[in-house]
């Protein structure tokens, strides 16, 4: 059985699939959202050493495995657009970007929050929060050129080879950085303890799940706008009842 | 031997062209017309390969030229816009260096024989920056005296060229023409080449 | 009438063309190549302004300070790599050339690193003695320079492609390429921290070494592509 799938990649299909799947994942990001806090917040017991300080990993951990996660699939799109040299993958590469990018704050306001109690500093140096600050320049550095090129399909070309550059570049950065840090004794956070209850584990997979399902609907909302955008002149856009009112 | 076909170009938003076909076999001249901005730069340009058209193809020998690459590119010799001339640079190392560029060895006294034969006799060796519009233009001209590309892409190689200029273009294009090379080009001036039919090809 | 005689040239031919064509246009516009180097010594010098005269400390921020400064001294010079060629069409024309566009970008990024990178690694030593650094930290840090430095303007290269003709192509340049320079920053300063705490310095040049080679393999095609994009 031979599916096209190069059907799906065509803007026109696309806007109407991700229409209809955009509320699904919305509602049920929301959802495991709230069992997840609730389980993290309320179940979870006090950790013996840190306190209720701990709970906040419960949204670090969760925010830096999908500020790296989104990284690669964002250089994976850009690969995709430019060997095959489909509109769609630019656009999906382009409205993943400022989520990665949000996560990556996210992941580096969380830890300065847990570093305050726990090493009375913001900002420690160790090579997780450091590498997590690259990323956040290599997430930047991807949406600036994205958005100082006018025409759109070499924005995302030239940022498409700058994603995947940079994810070549991801591993290298990582061992320099951990290295950088042994070299210097630093010292490196330790979230997860030897005993990590079983309600600890569930509120970090249901917040992990909730992410990632927030990161679908956000994503397909922003390509839906994405295509809107581009293709303005063309006769569907302008058929479709949401633009004809 | 050029086989242009269903070709489909747009600038941003802007479609400039589609649907167009044309073929050129060896020793046709074709000028593009149309009015500025209607897609003649574009199109010489999507003929070198620098741009990739929205739909359709282009054709040397029966092969897309995407696939072709750097065997294609020393077919064929492009003359746009601008004069890719430095400054810096007398008309003799610009030369050797264009040359040198689309994979030749041109040596001094050769280089210097076509720009005097371009009408530089005296000014070889002066950095370009000293020369005039014209003059440059002149410079630039001279790669198709040194060049043995089948296919020469000329856009507007008649601004800023004086009565003399045209008629040594002339002369080299007949040559070209007679030796079976092709030429396509565009320009606002009015441009025949004796005993040549000149194929024209309008873009609106 | 046409001039024959020609004969084609090689790879090698055409490698050796691009440099010396780079590097003649660089010494009849010596004004660029100055500038660079200056730049990068009155940035070295202002450290000390800024953190105070002590000896001890300032030996042990030099081999940062002179990374850092060499760093962003390389980003200023990227601008030009390109940008020249592509106003006055240029780079159409070696885009059209028969041979492989990635090796006249190597031969651009050579060409590159001898006019903007070696001049700060022959200027270091006596910077390094502005801020005492004995004998042995050093010839590290000359060593680590002279390893490092192409691998930026090779980096480097890939950035001044991707920004070709924009608008404020030069900050967008630094923002895109300084992060992705990070690891020769660590490697470079890093052998210095080695030898000075009487450690071998063997793994950090080796770990630069291999950075070298990949660039050297990589970016140029990846260079050549940016351009490709750039040129639509």
């Amino acid at each position: 059985m031979a599916i096209n799938w190069f059907k799906y990649s065509s803007p026109t299909t696309f806007y109407g699939l991700a229409g209809k799947m955009i509320p699904w994942f919305a509602v049920s990001a929301a959802i495991l959202f709230a069992i997840g806090l609730y389980i993290g917040f309320v179940v979870a017991p006090v950790d013996a050493q840190q306190g209720e300080f701990y709970r906040i990993i419960f949204i670090h951990v969760p925010a830096s495995m999908m500020s790296m996660f989104l990284y690669m699939v964002m250089a994976a799109y850009a690969a995709l657009g430019l060997v095959f040299n489909t509109r769609l993958s630019g656009m999906m590469a382009s409205a993943l970007a400022p989520t990665g990018a949000l996560f990556t704050l996210i992941s580096l306001w969380t830890g300065a929050l847990w570093g305050k109690p726990m090493w009375g500093t913001w900002w420690m140096w160790d090579a997780r929060m450091t590498s997590e600050l690259i990323l956040l320049f290599l997430y930047l550095g991807f949406i600036a050129l994205h958005a100082s090129i006018d025409d759109s399909r070499r924005a995302d070309r030239a940022a498409a080879l700058l994603a995947i550059v940079g994810s070549v570049n991801v591993p290298i950065i990582y061992f320099s950085v951990k290295w950088w840090n042994t070299l210097h004794q630093g010292a490196t956070i330790k979230f997860t303890g030897t005993s990590m209850q079983i309600a600890m584990q569930q509120a970090m997979f249901t917040m992990l799940l909730a992410c990632w399902l927030y990161s679908i609907a956000v994503v397909l909302a922003r390509v839906r706008s994405i295509i809107l955008s581009r293709e303005r002149n063309t006769v569907w856009i302008n058929e479709l009842p949401e633009v004809k009112q | 031997m050029l086989e242009v076909s269903n070709l489909a170009c747009s600038r941003g938003d802007h479609r400039l062209f589609y649907g167009l076909s044309f073929s050129l076999k060896p020793g046709q001249i074709m000028q593009l017309q149309g009015e500025n901005g209607s897609g003649k730069t574009t199109l010489l340009r999507a003929l070198c390969g620098f741009m990739m058209p929205d739909e359709g193809e282009v054709l040397w020998r029966s092969e897309n030229i995407r696939h072709l690459g750097e065997d294609y590119c020393s077919e064929i010799l492009y003359l746009g816009h601008l004069n890719a001339i430095k400054d810096e640079l007398s008309a003799v190392e610009n030369l050797c260096i264009s040359a040198g560029l689309s994979g030749f060895v041109l040596k001094e006294n050769d280089a210097i024989a076509a720009l005097r034969h371009m009408g530089l006799r005296g000014r070889e060796a002066l950095p370009a920056k000293v020369l005039s519009q014209g003059q440059r233009r002149r410079v630039a001209l001279a790669r198709l005296m040194v060049s043995d590309a089948k296919l020469w892409i000329l856009d507007e190689p008649l601004t800023a060229l004086d009565v003399g200029a045209v008629a040594l273009i002339q002369g080299l294009i007949a040559e070209h023409l007679e030796n079976q090379g092709m030429v396509i080009f565009t320009t606002h001036q009015p441009f025949r080449v004796a005993g040549m039919e000149m194929h024209s090809l309008s873009l609106s | 009438m046409k001039v024959m005689g020609y004969k084609k040239s090689s790879l090698l031919q055409l490698l050796v063309l691009v440099i010396r064509r780079d590097l003649v246009l660089a010494m009849r516009r010596r004004a660029d190549v100055l500038t660079t180097l200056v730049f990068f010594v009155i940035v070295v010098s202002l450290f000390p302004l800024g953190v105070g005269p002590e000896l001890g400390m300032l030996r042990k921020m030099a081999p940062g300070v002179l990374w850092v400064a060499a760093l962003l001294a390389s980003m200023l010079s990227l601008g030009r790599l390109f940008s020249a060629d592509y106003q006055d069409g240029t780079l159409e024309q070696m885009m059209l050339a028969p041979q492989s566009l990635s090796m006249l970008v190597l031969g651009k990024m050579i060409a590159h690193w001898m006019v903007s990178g070696l001049p700060l690694v022959l200027m270091a030593p006596v910077l390094g003695l502005q801020f005492d650094m004995s004998a042995q930290p050093l010839g590290v840090l000359i060593i680590g320079l002279l390893l490092g430095t192409p691998i930026l303007s090779m980096i480097g290269a890939i950035g001044a492609a991707l920004t070709l003709g924009l608008r404020g192509g030069g900050v967008l340049l630094s923002l895109l390429v300084l992060p992705l320079c990070i690891p020769v920053l660590i490697f470079g300063t890093g052998a210095v921290e080695a030898i000075s705490s009487g450690l071998s310095v063997a793994s950090h040049l080796s770990l630069l070494g291999a950075l070298l080679v990949l660039s050297l393999v990589f970016t140029p095609l990846v260079t050549a592509q940016a351009l490709r994009i750039s040129m639509e």
